[in-house]
């Protein structure tokens, strides 16, 4: 069995919702009991009785203690993610500590050396998706980049009536239990009998896009459902900032408040030059900042969707108690595509309206020369041509011939040495592109501005800009069927000992290169990395968590300069306890210089 | 009664939570001194910059050299292309190299930065770190709070984050048959304990006529090795606890064909030498998300005959069913089908022998089940 203990739906009843904590020294309670979303009881586990956790609202510059008192029956943990700290604060048992025994108050200290939106979860076991997380601001020491008249945390997450430990147990035993969506006979997806045999012939679900639905899953604004009214108000002609924060355990949401533009102005807790959206996808632990300036209707509704369109959180921006915004309905399930299974573009003869070609993908037809020409020059044997293939994603659309005959979908010859080949691997990406450009699954034609990474700048000048010394390519890697999920073909179990390593200030380009039909939220700890973007090197985006899209690959730039043992893994925790995890040691200066 | 009492109560909570919801979005004015927020440009709806990508240049000629502006040289742009000045690139330029690319940048306006520089191409090779990076397994922590005290948590972390054992077991078939003659009882289950690559098997099936003991009965436990992503190699040994006492040892492959089938094909090897195999396949056909069609083949081969067994040499029977399911839970499924199934060649001749019809149809009624 998964240890950890088990998540039992007894003990008081935990509330929805936050208060607020601040100052220098700040006391901290991890117990449990249940939670009752919409009617249906769960388990839960809160930090200081709430579920989310309270508000920690610090300054730049300050120094905090955080005195946290275990009243479970099991190790628990608090990893304060994003922030810049010594690593034995970080909170990750077995790397930065040995975690929090039941009954043990635990003291983290460190100085607050950052601004922004953060968030704070439970590391230790499968808390998390029981509730162990909430929301961090850090107000800067001088002044915000924006003005704004409010300011409101939209914390997602997923409930479920579950014990984490049974999900897990299912998602090992029972391939496709929580997808109510899938290929049937009577479905209606738009998919061609070809199309189906193909998939099956495969032994993949397109209809796979997260792993767990809304048939599971109650997806919540701020601990609350869809149906219980969370509220924020505004006055006509304000300025408001919500803060979005992504707390689920697995579930990425498609954001959008319909009849009103977003703003973001910083991801992941750094800030941003300002880009207007209507849109925007937030993977697992992925923050947004955004400006919206409400107009004259009475309500508007924030729609948190789910990608795989099984469910939503909801909240309303109001300007008067009760007031009510309609609420669009899910739109149709996404599918996956030849293209998440890393086809190269041009054979994408599939009539999906999902593979449209027009935006995004364009740009990505560029990027994807660049990381086959990385291949090339590596000796993997990456396919011959691949200027022409990709220029020719366009033409591709109508003249490619869909075709499983000759085509592999595990052809280990193309990936690096280093990659550990076994059962571990279902699926080898043909011609990994760079889908920095990707707005992400079910979000690539819709008639509206969505949200990518290119689109991203970061506001202040990054302090390193030099050339990255090395290149790191790290595949990602799994097995649906098993659920076993991996960096380079290893699971963390296996690799526990053999970290990631870099030397002090070390710069190096990381390259992830996803060998799996799902988007993957990868997330370093300790540091922020910078993607690449196209940006200039002094303006790519700070961020944590990347998403890699299925089949695809995403490159991001990182300073070594936090020295220690780092986690960095996949942030969709059944994927993380799928084995999709690893150490990041960064030698300390008096070791390395 | 009492659970609908207090789903009204719980709901009548619910119903006053949004008043309580009001405050919960931390309200506050934040006075802030910064002029107001720039508005998105709504002009640069055409790409200001598509041309900074760094693939459109060719990276045989991407410079080592870090400074600014190099890049632009080799696109058919009028950039400037003085290194030095490249730090004030205008924004205007790059709008006009621009060539594809529909999506909306607004965001992304070079207006007013620091620097314009392309996107440096990156190391081309994977090369290790250096050895400044250090070497040996991650123990930072150890110094902090000492070897001992990391030693649990980071066991604990490594026996959780991937080759975790779980337990499975299903009641694939437990069924009655409904034939001419006779009807019959049928029991085929299967379950294991282990590693997603490692694992201990445990199967059982037999049939019987009902009211007696059954005529045909084994177990089976199995060592199972993953070789390929979706098949195990299985070995062990299989006990017949009905009809004569006999041990075989087992070798098998059991795992996920294309297009779904589940494969389960074994080799015996009895105690007395003779040599059997069977091959079972079934694949769920899906009409809904919960009723599942589920047709089945079973083929018994055998290398000799064995009159003991009344087994024939050759194919000695073919099974052929099919199976409608409802998935009441996921775990849960009655089912009814249809069956037939043939003695061949010398296992015929056995059969009449034994006084049994060689075919049989049987309608199937049983549930299927799983945790």
């Amino acid at each position: 069995m998964h240890r950890g203990g088990t998540h039992g739906k007894g003990g008081p009843r935990i509330p929805a919702g936050f208060g607020e904590v601040s100052g220098d020294v700040i006391d901290l309670a991890v117990g449990s009991g249940h939670r009752i979303i919409e009617g249906r009881r769960g388990p839960g586990i809160a930090v200081n009785g709430s579920v989310p956790g309270p508000l920690i609202r610090l300054r730049e510059g300050q120094n905090v203690r955080f005195n946290v008192t275990n009243n479970l029956g099991e190790d628990t943990s608090i990893h304060w993610h994003g922030l810049l700290l010594p690593f034995q604060m970080d909170g990750v048992p077995g790397i930065s500590f040995p975690g929090i025994r039941p009954g043990q108050t635990f003291t983290y200290e460190f100085p607050v050396r950052q601004a922004g939106t953060y968030w704070y979860h439970s590391h230790s076991g499968l808390q998390e998706q029981s509730g162990h997380y909430g929301p961090l601001i850090i107000d800067p020491a001088g002044a915000e980049p924006v003005e704004y008249d409010r300011d409101y945390i939209l914390l997602l997450s997923d409930f479920t009536v579950l014990d984490p430990h049974f999900i897990m147990q299912r998602l090992r035993t029972g391939e496709g239990y929580f997808n109510r969506q899938q290929n049937t006979w009577t479905d209606d997806y738009p998919m061609t009998a070809e199309e189906r045999r193909m998939w099956a012939q495969m032994r993949m679900m397109p209809t796979d896009i997260m792993d767990i639905g809304g048939k599971t899953y109650t997806f919540l604004a701020n601990g609350r459902g869809p149906t219980e009214g969370l509220e924020y108000l505004f006055k006509p002609g304000e300025r408001v900032r919500l803060r979005i924060i992504n707390g689920s355990a697995q579930s990425f949401f498609n954001v959008r408040i319909p009849g009103l533009p977003m703003t973001i102005i910083a991801a992941d807790g750094q800030n941003v030059r300002p880009v207007e959206v209507d849109e925007f996808q937030i993977g697992t632990a992925e923050i947004y900042d955004v400006i919206v300036e409400p107009g004259d209707a009475a309500a508007y509704a924030i729609v948190g969707e789910s990608m795989d369109r099984s469910g939503m959180a909801l909240a309303m921006l109001t300007t008067s108690p009760g007031e009510r915004a309609s609420v669009p309905a899910l739109r149709d399930p996404p599918l996956l595509t030849m293209g998440d299974m890393g086809m190269d573009h041009g054979s994408g003869g599939m009539d999906h309206s999902a593979m449209d070609h027009s935006g995004a993908f364009v740009g990505d037809a560029a990027g994807a020369e660049m990381g086959a020409k990385d291949h090339a020059q590596m000796g993997h044997g990456a396919p011959p041509a691949p200027a022409e293939a990709s220029g020719s994603a366009v033409a591709g659309m109508a003249a490619g011939e869909m075709s499983m005959d000759g085509m592999k979908m595990r052809d280990t010859a193309l990936l690096p040495p280093d990659v550990a080949v076994g059962p571990g691997i279902d699926m080898v990406s043909m011609a990994p592109v760079d889908k920095m450009g990707d707005p992400g699954l079910g979000l690539r034609d819709v008639p509206h501005r969505v949200l990518n990474y290119r689109m991203l700048t970061a506001h202040e000048r990054n302090r390193d800009t030099r050339e990255p010394s090395r290149l790191l390519e790290l595949h990602l890697t799994g097995n649906m069927e098993r659920y076993m999920w991996s960096f380079d073909g290893r699971m963390y179990s296996a690799v526990s000992d053999v970290p990631i390593r870099f030397a002090w200030n070390e710069r190096v380009r990381v390259k992830l290169v996803n060998n799996t039909m799902m988007a993957h939220p990868i997330h370093l700890h300790g540091m922020f990395f910078e993607l690449v973007n196209g940006e200039s090197a002094a303006y790519q985006p700070r961020k944590n968590v990347v998403i890699v899209q299925p089949g695809a690959s995403a490159q991001f730039d990182l300073t070594a300069n936090e020295a220690g043992d780092w986690a960095f893994h996949c942030h969709l925790m059944y994927h993380m306890h799928g084995g999709m995890m690893q150490t990041v040691t960064v030698v300390g200066p008096e070791i390395g210089a | 009664m009492r659970p609908v009492l207090s789903a009204v109560l719980i709901g009548t909570a619910l119903i006053a939570v949004p008043v309580h919801a009001q405050n919960q979005g931390h309200a506050m004015t934040m006075p802030t001194p910064d002029p107001k927020l720039p508005a998105a440009p709504a002009s640069s709806a055409s790409d200001p910059h598509a041309g900074h990508r760094m693939p459109t240049s060719p990276p045989a000629t991407a410079p080592a050299d870090p400074h600014a502006g190099h890049e632009m040289a080799d696109m058919p742009t009028p950039t400037p292309v003085d290194p030095h000045a490249g730090h004030d690139m205008p924004a205007e330029p790059a709008k006009t190299m621009a060539p594809k690319d529909d999506m909306d940048h607004s965001g992304m306006n070079h207006e007013g930065l620091g620097e314009a520089a392309p996107t440096s191409p990156g190391p081309d090779m994977e090369t290790p770190p250096p050895p400044e990076a250090g070497s040996g397994p991650p123990r930072a922590a150890d110094a902090i709070w000492g070897a001992e005290a990391m030693r649990t948590s980071r066991q604990d972390l490594q026996r959780t984050h991937g080759d975790f054992p779980v337990f499975w077991f299903q009641g694939d078939r437990i069924e009655a048959q409904i034939r001419e003659g006779p009807d019959a009882y049928l029991w085929d289950i299967q379950g294991y304990y282990g590693g997603p690559t490692e694992r201990l098997w445990f199967k059982s099936e037999g049939e019987g006529e009902f009211g007696s003991a059954p005529d045909d009965a084994e177990v089976q436990a199995l060592y199972a090795k993953a070789f390929a992503p979706f098949w195990d190699f299985q070995v062990g040994v299989r006990q017949d606890i009905g009809g004569p006492d006999t041990t075989h040892a087992v070798v098998g492959v059991q795992g996920l064909a294309p297009y779904m089938f589940e494969v389960d094909a074994a080799l015996f090897v009895s105690h007395r030498g003779d040599v059997t195999a069977r091959i079972e396949g079934e694949v769920d056909q899906r009409i809904t998300q919960r009723l599942i069609l589920q047709p089945r083949a079973e083929v018994n081969l055998a290398a000799q005959d064995v009159p003991l067994l009344g087994i024939g040499a050759g194919i000695d029977q073919i099974e052929v069913g099919v199976r409608l399911r409802y998935e009441i839970i996921r775990e849960f499924a009655p089912y009814i089908g249809i069956e037939q199934s043939w003695r061949i060649g010398n296992g015929a001749d056995f059969a009449r022998a034994g006084g049994q019809d060689p075919s049989v149809t049987s309608l199937v009624a049983g549930i299927r089940f799983w945790f």
